[in-house]
């Protein structure tokens, strides 16, 4: 058994006291105050969990643009990712032989998995979350083109837009970002209308939406 | 292994063609069916929680586990195959309904000289024109036999659109290229989001004759001649690679199953694996004695059956003809033998990514609503200035726009891929970004084929399906044509920034271009050159049907489900008047 560990995500940030409900889902109240929750990590240690929040934070940065992957709970999505199926590799044909050179149009065919990848390339990211923000994105200049680079890009634009339910987006910050509303059921009668002009219904997660307890995929095996 | 008691027909397969095969025979004989799904079970009631963009697109909730059973690749016979990890440029479907579930539900039909591809363009432009490697051939049927049994299919979809041509007489507003129809389409065409009513203005500014993309996301409440009753689409946006939670979007689930659970003599087994389709060996005839399949427990079966039918996904189709050692495998060395050749897919890819000024809403809307244009398909436009033969649609449809998939795309004058400029680009991009779509002709070619991978097995240890695929200088000029004339129009709805599509290369398996892999187990008017006659029915093995696309001898443009409806219902038709009279061949 792993010693428990967590992520602290302060509420000053996110402008409210935030929430960890019971179902394991974080959101913000509207009262200003310093609090702060602190969520369990089911892959990451403590350190590697800092880690991935800064360089997620510089991949999407909070700023004069909005919220960020900070805000989101960016490492808490991918967290939950790695900890799931997708992280232990089941939604990829396993079998070598492997051609670790192969060219780009045939995909990723290493035998390392999700969680390998990560554990391995947050061994060059030690100290990250002390450095400067300049100095941050010089190291990750430096990673650019490595495989755990693209994984940390794209698992952060996922925490970004998930729906809440699997970690990231929390409150729906990202969705509030791009004017996303999430799932609705019906969009019959606007769909040929507000033509030119931006038509911004309030988000809604899917568990608001169906008013049911959707069970995010990580969770299911 | 366990014997089971012997039925009539046994159906490989539970999606669109397997499913349409087991309602015409339930519906219109007494035979026992049995169809063998090895997914799960699926209904509409399953899709109400499923609008989950991180699940259900990115993670492929609905699709074929590629950890059991994928395909391997590579671009001539000299390399060595690579097997495709995750899925990419292509989707095949799992569980009853197969991919018939997740689809965008673009309905239109082929055009008419695709069937004779090789006979017109010949006469044309003479064979010297032909790319010297092609393995083209004409599929044994024509568009106007296919006519009625394509009404069929619309009505039972109850297809959304404009008509563009009945019974020869030309309608502004409609497909004015399309083959002739025999009635107006069931539903009038869906509404049409700002971005696809953009391109169609556009499209009519620049000579063009744009039209609303016919869908079976129905515009209206609809029911069908089956008496089943569907609602009207909402335009949630959750179509391609969902399944409707609604039921508006017509799928195997909500237009055929239905029918199949009223007849007594129709039962669906899923968790069924056929593994092998066991027959009587000889060189020239012979039948299907039944098939072995692995059930949900993993205990192997034996079912024996009178007739059956090979309805899986296109790809598995041929696969599975392979493994049961039925049909002599293609040798492109050679041209010997007709299992695996002709493998086709689609010049698909989005020309230009546009950036507007103006937010576009694109959240709304669903998977087929939008607008297309025929100008540039087939030979609907004169080749003998152009360096490559057929061509394509042009499409702005409002799908695919949600946000992890689609925000991150900036125009080429965002040099950075993350960080705060990216960020600042990307947000305020994010709804105004419109793609415009191309889907174009793939040309068969001598040295594209499947066969069994030598290497790569599937969970059970059987081999993979090896593709052996790449593009012609014919399609890679067709792109770039394309690619222009699409910059023209996005120039044209008054994007800001255009960035055209960087053209095709060797074939990409990481970038999803359409589902629609065609071949293998192709049509044709003789054994020597086709697996199954153009009754779809084996060449050797006359109680043996082989259903779907993997019957293309090439692939049209368009998409391919009113086609394979269409092959299927005809199919049916030729089984319960001629066959089950005569058990022979048919052709």
């Amino acid at each position: 058994m792993r010693r428990r560990e967590f992520l602290t995500l302060s509420a000053a940030s996110i402008g409210g006291v935030l929430v960890y409900s019971l179902d394991r889902e974080v959101f913000r109240l509207s009262a200003q105050t310093n609090q702060s929750v602190r969520i369990p990590l089911r892959f990451f240690t403590q350190s590697e969990a800092l880690f991935v929040a800064a360089a997620a934070s510089r991949i999407f940065p909070s700023d004069e643009t909005g919220p960020g992957a900070r805000e989101a709970g960016v490492a808490v999505y991918i967290d939950r990712q790695l900890a799931g199926p997708w992280g232990r590799d089941r939604y990829r044909y396993t079998e070598g032989p492997f051609e670790g050179n192969a060219p780009a149009e045939f995909g990723y065919q290493g035998k390392a998995t999700p969680q390998q990848i990560y554990r391995q390339g947050l061994k060059g990211l030690k100290g990250f979350d002390r450095l400067k923000a300049e100095e941050q994105d010089d190291t990750l200049k430096q990673i650019e083109t490595t495989l755990f680079f693209s994984l940390l890009r794209q698992n952060t634009i996922e925490g970004m837009f998930c729906d809440p339910m699997h970690g990231g987006n929390i409150d729906m910050v990202g969705w509030q970002l791009i004017g996303f509303p999430g799932p609705r059921m019906s969009n019959y009668d606007d769909v040929d209308k507000h033509f030119g002009e931006a038509f911004r219904p309030k988000p809604a997660s899917l568990r608001q939406v169906t008013r049911r307890k959707v069970r995010p995929g990580e969770d299911l095996e | 292994m366990k014997t089971l008691p012997s039925v009539d027909v046994v159906i490989i397969g539970g999606g669109w063609t397997g499913l349409l095969m087991a309602k015409e025979l339930g519906s219109r004989t007494a035979l026992s069916v049995v169809v063998l799904e090895r997914g799960g079970p699926r209904k509409t009631d399953d899709y109400g929680d499923d609008m989950d963009e991180l699940d259900y697109t990115i993670r492929f909730r609905m699709m074929q586990d590629v950890s059991q059973e994928t395909v391997t690749l590579r671009h001539d016979s000299s390399q060595r195959a690579l097997p495709l990890r995750q899925h990419g440029s292509f989707l095949p479907g799992s569980g009853v309904g197969g991919a018939g579930e997740h689809w965008s539900a673009v309905c239109p039909r082929f055009l008419p000289d695709c069937f004779e591809v090789l006979s017109r363009t010949t006469e044309k432009y003479g064979s010297k024109r032909l790319p010297e490697d092609h393995a083209i051939q004409d599929w044994g049927v024509t568009y106007d036999e296919l006519e009625p049994h394509y009404t069929r299919a619309d009505l039972l979809l109850g297809i959304s659109g404009k008509a563009g041509n009945i019974r020869g007489q030309q309608i502004e507003g409609g497909n004015i290229f399309e083959g002739w129809r025999s009635a107006e389409y069931p539903t009038p065409p869906t509404k049409i989001p700002y971005f696809s009513s953009i391109f169609a203005e556009a499209a009519k500014s620049l000579g063009y004759h744009p039209y609303p993309v016919p869908a079976a996301t129905t515009s209206r409440a609809y029911t069908n001649p089956d008496g089943i009753s569907r609602p009207g689409c909402t335009y949630c946006g959750y179509c391609e690679t969902f399944g409707c939670m609604i039921g508006a979007k017509s799928q195997p689930t909500n237009t055929l199953l239905p029918v199949i659970q009223k007849h007594k003599n129709v039962s669906i087994r899923t968790g069924a694996w056929v593994r092998r389709i066991v027959h009587d060996a000889s060189e020239n005839k012979g039948s299907a004695r039944g098939v072995i399949y692995s059930d949900a427990n993993g205990q192997e079966v034996f079912q024996p059956a009178e007739l059956i039918f090979l309805a899986s996904w296109t790809l598995n189709n041929t696969r599975l003809l392979l493994l049961s050692g039925i049909g002599k495998a293609y040798d492109p060395a050679t041209r010997k033998g007709s299992l695996g050749r002709n493998l086709t897919h689609q010049v698909a890819f989005s020309a230009v990514t546009a950036f507007f000024e103006k937010p576009l809403n694109r959240f709304m809307g669903s998977g087929a609503s939008g607008i297309m244009l025929s100008d540039l398909d087939g030979d609907l436009f004169d080749h003998s200035k152009h360096p490559f033969l057929r061509g394509g649609a042009l499409s702005a449809r409002s799908a695919r726009s949600l946000p992890i998939s689609e925000c991150g795309a900036v125009p080429k004058s965002v040099k950075s891929t993350w960080g705060s400029e990216w960020k600042k680009a990307a947000l305020h991009y994010y709804d105004r970004t419109g793609r415009i779509g191309f889907s174009g002709e793939h040309l068969a070619y001598q040295d594209n084929y499947m066969d069994l991978d030598p290497v790569y097995k599937d969970h059970f240890g059987d081999p993979l399906l090896r593709l052996t695929l790449d593009w012609r200088e014919n399609e890679r000029k067709m792109a770039d044509y394309m690619t222009t004339k699409a910059m023209e129009l996005a120039r044209e709805m008054g994007a800001k920034e255009v960035n055209p599509f960087s053209g095709l290369r060797s074939y990409d398996a990481t970038r999803y271009q359409s589902s629609h892999v065609q071949g293998g187990a192709i049509m044709g008017s003789s054994p020597e050159s086709s697996v199954v006659n153009p009754y779809l029915q084996h060449w050797q093995l006359s109680n043996l049907f082989v259903l779907g696309a993997s019957s293309f001898p090439q692939n049209a443009s368009a998409n391919p489900t009113p086609t394979i409806l269409a092959l299927t219902y005809r199919t049916a038709d030729a089984i319960v008047d001629r066959y089950l009279k005569n058990p022979a061949a048919l052709a």
